[in-house]
Protein backbone atom coordinates (compact mmCIF):
# COMPACT_ATOMS: atom_id res chain seq x y z
CA UNK A 1 0.00 0.00 0.00
CA UNK A 2 2.72 2.45 1.01
CA UNK A 3 4.50 2.23 -2.32
CA UNK A 4 1.47 2.51 -4.55
CA UNK A 5 1.64 6.03 -6.03
CA UNK A 6 -2.01 5.85 -7.09
CA UNK A 7 -3.30 4.99 -3.64
CA UNK A 8 -3.37 8.63 -2.56
CA UNK A 9 -6.04 9.44 -5.15
CA UNK A 10 -8.51 6.84 -3.91
CA UNK A 11 -11.79 8.26 -2.76
CA UNK A 12 -12.56 6.77 0.62
CA UNK A 13 -16.18 6.76 1.59
CA UNK A 14 -16.46 7.56 5.29
CA UNK A 15 -20.19 7.28 5.72
CA UNK A 16 -23.11 7.04 3.32
CA UNK A 17 -25.72 9.74 2.97
CA UNK A 18 -28.16 7.69 0.94
CA UNK A 19 -29.24 7.19 -2.62
CA UNK A 20 -30.94 9.62 -4.95
CA UNK A 21 -31.90 9.01 -8.55
CA UNK A 22 -29.72 5.95 -8.74
CA UNK A 23 -26.66 7.83 -7.46
CA UNK A 24 -24.91 7.08 -4.21
CA UNK A 25 -23.86 9.96 -1.98
CA UNK A 26 -21.18 9.59 0.66
CA UNK A 27 -19.08 11.79 2.86
CA UNK A 28 -15.60 11.14 1.45
CA UNK A 29 -11.99 12.09 2.07
CA UNK A 30 -12.16 14.60 -0.79
CA UNK A 31 -15.25 16.14 0.83
CA UNK A 32 -13.30 16.37 4.06
CA UNK A 33 -10.42 18.05 2.21
CA UNK A 34 -12.78 20.58 0.62
CA UNK A 35 -14.49 21.24 3.95
CA UNK A 36 -11.14 21.68 5.67
CA UNK A 37 -10.05 24.02 2.86
CA UNK A 38 -13.11 26.18 3.33
CA UNK A 39 -12.61 26.14 7.11
CA UNK A 40 -8.95 27.13 6.78
CA UNK A 41 -9.66 29.93 4.29
CA UNK A 42 -12.53 31.28 6.39
CA UNK A 43 -10.66 30.93 9.67
CA UNK A 44 -7.54 32.55 8.26
CA UNK A 45 -9.39 35.50 6.77
CA UNK A 46 -11.49 36.01 9.91
CA UNK A 47 -8.43 35.92 12.12
CA UNK A 48 -6.43 38.16 9.77
CA UNK A 49 -9.15 40.81 9.61
CA UNK A 50 -10.17 40.59 13.26
CA UNK A 51 -8.08 43.58 14.34
CA UNK A 52 -8.48 45.55 11.12
CA UNK A 53 -5.58 47.78 12.05
CA UNK A 54 -4.32 50.61 9.88
CA UNK A 55 -0.78 49.27 10.09
CA UNK A 56 -1.23 45.55 9.38
CA UNK A 57 0.26 42.75 11.43
CA UNK A 58 1.72 39.63 9.86
CA UNK A 59 -1.51 37.73 9.25
CA UNK A 60 -3.29 40.82 8.05
CA UNK A 61 -0.41 41.59 5.66
CA UNK A 62 -0.72 38.14 4.10
CA UNK A 63 -4.49 38.50 3.73
CA UNK A 64 -4.08 41.96 2.23
CA UNK A 65 -1.40 40.69 -0.14
CA UNK A 66 -3.76 37.96 -1.37
CA UNK A 67 -6.54 40.52 -1.74
CA UNK A 68 -4.37 43.01 -3.63
CA UNK A 69 -2.90 40.25 -5.78
CA UNK A 70 -6.27 38.91 -6.92
CA UNK A 71 -7.79 42.40 -7.17
CA UNK A 72 -4.98 43.69 -9.41
CA UNK A 73 -5.13 40.55 -11.58
CA UNK A 74 -8.88 40.94 -11.98
CA UNK A 75 -8.66 44.70 -12.59
CA UNK A 76 -5.93 44.37 -15.22
CA UNK A 77 -7.77 41.76 -17.30
CA UNK A 78 -11.44 42.61 -16.76
CA UNK A 79 -11.23 46.30 -15.86
CA UNK A 80 -12.89 48.12 -12.97
CA UNK A 81 -16.25 46.56 -13.84
CA UNK A 82 -14.73 43.15 -13.27
CA UNK A 83 -14.54 43.91 -9.57
CA UNK A 84 -18.19 42.81 -9.27
CA UNK A 85 -16.85 39.27 -9.68
CA UNK A 86 -14.23 39.76 -7.00
CA UNK A 87 -15.87 37.52 -4.35
CA UNK A 88 -16.07 34.66 -6.85
CA UNK A 89 -12.52 35.06 -8.16
CA UNK A 90 -11.11 35.47 -4.67
CA UNK A 91 -13.03 32.38 -3.49
CA UNK A 92 -11.66 30.38 -6.44
CA UNK A 93 -8.10 31.54 -5.85
CA UNK A 94 -8.14 30.89 -2.11
CA UNK A 95 -9.96 27.58 -2.51
CA UNK A 96 -7.54 26.21 -5.11
CA UNK A 97 -4.46 27.60 -3.36
CA UNK A 98 -5.38 26.18 0.04
CA UNK A 99 -6.63 22.89 -1.40
CA UNK A 100 -3.30 22.50 -3.25
CA UNK A 101 -1.31 23.32 -0.12
CA UNK A 102 -3.54 21.11 2.00
CA UNK A 103 -2.62 18.19 -0.27
CA UNK A 104 1.06 18.82 0.45
CA UNK A 105 0.57 17.47 4.00
CA UNK A 106 1.28 13.76 4.16
CA UNK A 107 -1.82 11.54 4.47
CA UNK A 108 -4.12 14.36 3.38
CA UNK A 109 -6.19 14.22 0.26
CA UNK A 110 -5.62 16.73 -2.55
CA UNK A 111 -9.13 17.65 -3.66
CA UNK A 112 -7.76 19.37 -6.78
CA UNK A 113 -6.23 16.08 -7.95
CA UNK A 114 -9.76 14.85 -8.67
CA UNK A 115 -10.80 15.73 -12.23
CA UNK A 116 -14.42 15.99 -11.21
CA UNK A 117 -13.57 18.68 -8.64
CA UNK A 118 -11.44 20.72 -11.03
CA UNK A 119 -14.09 20.29 -13.69
CA UNK A 120 -16.70 21.56 -11.24
CA UNK A 121 -14.45 24.56 -10.54
CA UNK A 122 -14.07 25.22 -14.28
CA UNK A 123 -17.80 24.85 -14.84
CA UNK A 124 -18.44 27.34 -12.04
CA UNK A 125 -16.43 29.86 -14.04
CA UNK A 126 -17.94 28.98 -17.42
CA UNK A 127 -21.53 29.01 -16.13
CA UNK A 128 -20.90 32.41 -14.54
CA UNK A 129 -19.52 33.70 -17.85
CA UNK A 130 -22.42 32.32 -19.91
CA UNK A 131 -25.22 33.25 -17.51
CA UNK A 132 -23.88 36.74 -16.80
CA UNK A 133 -23.02 37.29 -20.49
CA UNK A 134 -26.57 36.53 -21.62
CA UNK A 135 -28.13 38.44 -18.71
CA UNK A 136 -26.13 41.55 -19.48
CA UNK A 137 -25.90 41.55 -23.28
CA UNK A 138 -28.77 39.27 -24.35
CA UNK A 139 -27.99 37.75 -27.71
CA UNK A 140 -25.26 40.36 -28.15
CA UNK A 141 -23.18 37.98 -26.04
CA UNK A 142 -22.96 35.76 -29.14
CA UNK A 143 -20.87 38.55 -30.70
CA UNK A 144 -18.09 36.90 -28.74
CA UNK A 145 -17.94 34.33 -31.54
CA UNK A 146 -17.84 36.87 -34.37
CA UNK A 147 -14.59 38.83 -34.17
CA UNK A 148 -14.53 42.32 -35.65
CA UNK A 149 -12.74 43.07 -38.91
CA UNK A 150 -13.14 39.59 -40.36
CA UNK A 151 -14.39 39.34 -43.98
CA UNK A 152 -17.95 37.97 -44.23
CA UNK A 153 -16.77 34.99 -46.28
CA UNK A 154 -14.66 33.53 -43.48
CA UNK A 155 -16.99 34.44 -40.60
CA UNK A 156 -18.58 30.96 -40.46
CA UNK A 157 -15.18 29.33 -40.28
CA UNK A 158 -13.83 31.74 -37.68
CA UNK A 159 -17.01 31.48 -35.63
CA UNK A 160 -16.80 27.70 -35.67
CA UNK A 161 -13.22 27.92 -34.39
CA UNK A 162 -14.27 30.42 -31.73
CA UNK A 163 -17.11 28.18 -30.57
CA UNK A 164 -14.79 25.18 -30.35
CA UNK A 165 -12.21 27.20 -28.44
CA UNK A 166 -14.93 28.44 -26.07
CA UNK A 167 -16.21 24.92 -25.48
CA UNK A 168 -12.71 23.61 -24.86
CA UNK A 169 -12.07 26.22 -22.17
CA UNK A 170 -13.63 24.28 -19.27
CA UNK A 171 -11.74 21.19 -20.36
CA UNK A 172 -8.36 22.91 -20.62
CA UNK A 173 -9.00 24.81 -17.39
CA UNK A 174 -9.88 21.67 -15.42
CA UNK A 175 -7.37 19.31 -17.01
CA UNK A 176 -4.49 21.76 -16.48
CA UNK A 177 -5.09 21.96 -12.73
CA UNK A 178 -5.94 18.28 -12.37
CA UNK A 179 -2.96 17.12 -14.44
CA UNK A 180 -0.47 19.29 -12.61
CA UNK A 181 -1.61 18.20 -9.17
CA UNK A 182 -1.91 14.55 -10.15
CA UNK A 183 1.46 14.34 -11.93
CA UNK A 184 3.24 16.25 -9.17
CA UNK A 185 1.91 14.03 -6.44
CA UNK A 186 2.64 10.83 -8.38
CA UNK A 187 6.22 11.93 -9.08
CA UNK A 188 6.71 12.87 -5.46
CA UNK A 189 5.33 9.55 -4.29
CA UNK A 190 7.43 7.56 -6.78
CA UNK A 191 10.68 9.23 -5.71
CA UNK A 192 9.77 8.92 -2.03
CA UNK A 193 9.02 5.24 -2.71
CA UNK A 194 12.55 4.82 -4.16
CA UNK A 195 13.98 6.12 -0.89
CA UNK A 196 12.07 3.54 1.12
CA UNK A 197 12.72 0.57 -1.18
CA UNK A 198 16.46 1.33 -1.61
CA UNK A 199 17.00 1.93 2.10
CA UNK A 200 15.52 -1.50 2.82
CA UNK A 201 18.34 -3.12 0.76
CA UNK A 202 21.00 -2.52 3.44
CA UNK A 203 24.05 -0.29 3.82
CA UNK A 204 24.71 0.28 0.10
CA UNK A 205 21.01 0.90 -0.42
CA UNK A 206 21.01 3.55 2.30
CA UNK A 207 23.89 5.31 0.50
CA UNK A 208 22.05 5.01 -2.81
CA UNK A 209 18.86 6.32 -1.27
CA UNK A 210 20.44 9.75 -0.81
CA UNK A 211 19.91 10.70 -4.45
CA UNK A 212 16.13 10.08 -4.56
CA UNK A 213 15.87 11.71 -1.12
CA UNK A 214 17.49 14.87 -2.49
CA UNK A 215 15.14 14.65 -5.47
CA UNK A 216 12.15 14.28 -3.14
CA UNK A 217 13.15 17.38 -1.16
CA UNK A 218 13.63 19.33 -4.38
CA UNK A 219 10.33 18.08 -5.81
CA UNK A 220 8.52 19.04 -2.61
CA UNK A 221 9.74 22.62 -3.03
CA UNK A 222 8.74 22.48 -6.70
CA UNK A 223 5.31 21.16 -5.74
CA UNK A 224 4.74 24.13 -3.43
CA UNK A 225 5.62 26.41 -6.35
CA UNK A 226 3.28 24.46 -8.66
CA UNK A 227 0.52 24.60 -6.04
CA UNK A 228 0.72 28.40 -6.02
CA UNK A 229 1.31 28.72 -9.76
CA UNK A 230 -1.70 26.59 -10.73
CA UNK A 231 -3.96 28.59 -8.42
CA UNK A 232 -2.62 31.76 -10.05
CA UNK A 233 -3.04 30.46 -13.60
CA UNK A 234 -6.60 29.34 -12.87
CA UNK A 235 -7.32 32.81 -11.47
CA UNK A 236 -5.78 34.66 -14.42
CA UNK A 237 -7.71 32.56 -16.95
CA UNK A 238 -10.90 33.04 -14.93
CA UNK A 239 -10.37 36.81 -15.08
CA UNK A 240 -9.86 36.68 -18.85
CA UNK A 241 -13.00 34.61 -19.37
CA UNK A 242 -14.99 36.94 -17.13
CA UNK A 243 -13.74 39.80 -19.29
CA UNK A 244 -15.48 38.08 -22.24
CA UNK A 245 -18.74 38.12 -20.29
CA UNK A 246 -18.33 41.85 -19.62
CA UNK A 247 -17.09 42.87 -23.08
CA UNK A 248 -18.10 40.23 -25.65
CA UNK A 249 -17.24 42.32 -28.72
CA UNK A 250 -13.46 41.95 -28.95
CA UNK B 1 -13.34 -6.38 -12.70
CA UNK B 2 -10.31 -4.12 -12.35
CA UNK B 3 -11.03 -0.89 -10.52
CA UNK B 4 -10.62 2.22 -12.71
CA UNK B 5 -7.93 4.84 -12.12
CA UNK B 6 -9.32 6.58 -9.00
CA UNK B 7 -9.91 10.09 -10.43
CA UNK B 8 -11.87 8.53 -13.32
CA UNK B 9 -14.11 6.43 -11.09
CA UNK B 10 -17.49 7.81 -12.12
CA UNK B 11 -19.15 6.01 -9.22
CA UNK B 12 -17.63 8.60 -6.85
CA UNK B 13 -18.54 11.65 -8.94
CA UNK B 14 -21.99 12.47 -7.51
CA UNK B 15 -20.74 12.69 -3.90
CA UNK B 16 -17.83 14.88 -4.89
CA UNK B 17 -19.98 17.27 -6.92
CA UNK B 18 -22.46 17.44 -4.06
CA UNK B 19 -19.77 18.30 -1.52
CA UNK B 20 -18.07 20.70 -3.91
CA UNK B 21 -21.34 22.58 -4.38
CA UNK B 22 -21.97 22.64 -0.62
CA UNK B 23 -18.49 23.72 0.43
CA UNK B 24 -17.67 26.06 -2.44
CA UNK B 25 -21.13 27.60 -2.19
CA UNK B 26 -20.56 28.11 1.52
CA UNK B 27 -17.14 29.67 0.88
CA UNK B 28 -18.60 31.96 -1.79
CA UNK B 29 -21.41 33.08 0.52
CA UNK B 30 -19.00 33.71 3.38
CA UNK B 31 -16.68 35.61 1.04
CA UNK B 32 -19.46 37.76 -0.40
CA UNK B 33 -21.18 38.48 2.92
CA UNK B 34 -18.33 38.81 5.42
CA UNK B 35 -14.79 38.21 4.30
CA UNK B 36 -14.44 40.35 1.18
CA UNK B 37 -16.30 43.33 2.69
CA UNK B 38 -14.07 43.12 5.76
CA UNK B 39 -10.91 42.97 3.67
CA UNK B 40 -11.97 45.67 1.26
CA UNK B 41 -12.95 47.95 4.15
CA UNK B 42 -9.43 47.57 5.49
CA UNK B 43 -7.59 47.97 2.18
CA UNK B 44 -9.82 50.60 0.53
CA UNK B 45 -10.23 52.33 3.90
CA UNK B 46 -6.50 52.70 4.17
CA UNK B 47 -6.26 53.99 0.59
CA UNK B 48 -9.06 56.46 1.30
CA UNK B 49 -7.43 57.54 4.54
CA UNK B 50 -4.07 58.07 2.83
CA UNK B 51 -5.55 60.08 -0.02
CA UNK B 52 -7.62 62.05 2.52
CA UNK B 53 -4.52 62.81 4.55
CA UNK B 54 -2.68 63.88 1.42
CA UNK B 55 -5.54 66.19 0.49
CA UNK B 56 -5.58 67.66 3.99
CA UNK B 57 -1.82 68.22 3.82
CA UNK B 58 -2.21 69.90 0.43
CA UNK B 59 -4.98 72.10 1.78
CA UNK B 60 -2.89 73.09 4.81
CA UNK B 61 0.05 73.85 2.56
CA UNK B 62 -2.03 76.13 0.34
CA UNK B 63 -3.34 77.80 3.48
CA UNK B 64 0.12 78.35 4.90
CA UNK B 65 1.30 79.68 1.54
CA UNK B 66 -1.59 82.10 1.61
CA UNK B 67 -0.75 83.14 5.17
CA UNK B 68 2.87 83.65 4.15
CA UNK B 69 1.72 85.81 1.22
CA UNK B 70 -0.46 87.89 3.56
CA UNK B 71 2.40 88.28 5.99
CA UNK B 72 4.79 89.37 3.27
CA UNK B 73 2.26 91.84 1.94
CA UNK B 74 1.71 93.25 5.43
CA UNK B 75 5.45 93.52 5.86
CA UNK B 76 5.84 95.36 2.56
CA UNK B 77 2.93 97.67 3.46
CA UNK B 78 4.46 98.41 6.86
CA UNK B 79 7.78 99.15 5.20
CA UNK B 80 6.14 101.53 2.73
CA UNK B 81 4.23 103.21 5.54
CA UNK B 82 7.41 103.56 7.58
CA UNK B 83 9.13 105.09 4.58
CA UNK B 84 6.29 107.51 4.09
CA UNK B 85 6.30 108.52 7.77
CA UNK B 86 10.06 108.97 7.74
CA UNK B 87 9.85 110.99 4.53
CA UNK B 88 7.08 113.18 5.93
CA UNK B 89 9.07 113.74 9.14
CA UNK B 90 12.18 114.67 7.20
CA UNK B 91 10.23 116.97 4.90
CA UNK B 92 8.54 118.67 7.84
CA UNK B 93 11.80 119.12 9.70
CA UNK B 94 13.43 120.43 6.56
CA UNK B 95 10.60 122.86 5.94
CA UNK B 96 10.73 124.01 9.57
CA UNK B 97 14.49 124.51 9.31
CA UNK B 98 14.14 126.45 6.09
CA UNK B 99 11.42 128.61 7.60
CA UNK B 100 13.41 129.20 10.74
CA UNK B 101 16.44 130.10 8.70
CA UNK B 102 14.42 132.46 6.59
CA UNK B 103 12.99 134.05 9.76
CA UNK B 104 16.42 134.44 11.25
CA UNK B 105 17.79 135.81 8.02
CA UNK B 106 14.94 138.27 7.67
CA UNK B 107 15.27 139.37 11.29
CA UNK B 108 19.03 139.70 10.82
CA UNK B 109 18.65 141.74 7.69
CA UNK B 110 16.08 143.94 9.49
CA UNK B 111 18.59 144.47 12.30
CA UNK B 112 21.30 145.10 9.73
CA UNK B 113 19.20 147.68 8.01
CA UNK B 114 18.41 149.31 11.32
CA UNK B 115 22.07 149.31 12.22
CA UNK B 116 22.96 150.74 8.81
CA UNK B 117 20.32 153.41 9.27
CA UNK B 118 21.74 154.26 12.67
CA UNK B 119 25.27 154.34 11.28
CA UNK B 120 24.04 156.68 8.50
CA UNK B 121 22.36 158.83 11.07
CA UNK B 122 25.45 158.87 13.25
CA UNK B 123 27.56 159.53 10.19
CA UNK B 124 25.34 162.39 9.07
CA UNK B 125 25.30 163.73 12.59
CA UNK B 126 29.06 163.34 12.76
CA UNK B 127 29.40 165.01 9.38
CA UNK B 128 27.16 167.80 10.65
CA UNK B 129 29.37 168.09 13.70
CA UNK B 130 32.42 168.14 11.39
CA UNK B 131 30.92 171.21 9.64
CA UNK B 132 30.37 172.97 12.94
CA UNK B 133 33.90 172.08 14.15
CA UNK B 134 35.36 173.30 10.84
CA UNK B 135 33.40 176.52 11.11
CA UNK B 136 34.54 177.05 14.71
CA UNK B 137 38.11 176.16 13.82
CA UNK B 138 38.01 178.33 10.73
CA UNK B 139 36.57 181.24 12.77
CA UNK B 140 39.24 180.69 15.46
CA UNK B 141 42.01 180.46 12.80
CA UNK B 142 40.72 183.60 11.03
CA UNK B 143 40.42 185.46 14.37
CA UNK B 144 43.95 184.46 15.38
CA UNK B 145 45.42 185.38 12.01
CA UNK B 146 43.54 188.59 11.30
CA UNK B 147 42.44 189.58 14.74
CA UNK B 148 38.99 190.19 13.44
CA UNK B 149 35.98 188.09 14.41
CA UNK B 150 34.35 186.87 11.09
CA UNK B 151 30.60 186.58 11.00
CA UNK B 152 29.30 183.12 11.36
CA UNK B 153 27.49 183.30 8.03
CA UNK B 154 30.68 184.09 6.14
CA UNK B 155 32.50 181.21 7.84
CA UNK B 156 29.68 178.75 7.11
CA UNK B 157 29.59 179.77 3.44
CA UNK B 158 33.34 179.43 3.11
CA UNK B 159 33.40 175.98 4.83
CA UNK B 160 30.54 174.61 2.77
CA UNK B 161 32.16 175.89 -0.46
CA UNK B 162 35.39 174.12 0.49
CA UNK B 163 33.76 170.92 1.61
CA UNK B 164 31.54 170.73 -1.47
CA UNK B 165 34.58 170.83 -3.78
Amino acid sequence: MANDPIHQFHIQEYFPLGQFGGMEFHFTNSAFAMGATVAIVTGFLLLATSKASLVPGRLQSVAEMAYEFVASTLRSSAGKEGMRFFPLVFSLFMFILVANFFGMFPYFMTATSQIIVTFALAMTVMLTVVVYGFMRHGFGFLGLFVPHGVPMAVVPLVSAIEVISFLSRPISLSVRLFGNMLAGHITLKVFAGFVASMASLGAIGVGGAILPLVMTVGLTALEFLVAFLQAYIFTVLTCMYLNDALHPGH
Amino acid sequence: MKAPFPPFDTQKYPSQILWYVIFFGLLYLLMKRFLVPRLSTIVEGRAARISGDMEEAQRLRVESDKALGTYEKALADARTAAHAIAQAGTDEAKAAAVKQRADIESSLSAKLEEAEARIGEIKAKALGDVGAIAEETAAAVVAALSGQQPSSDEVAAAVSSVSSK
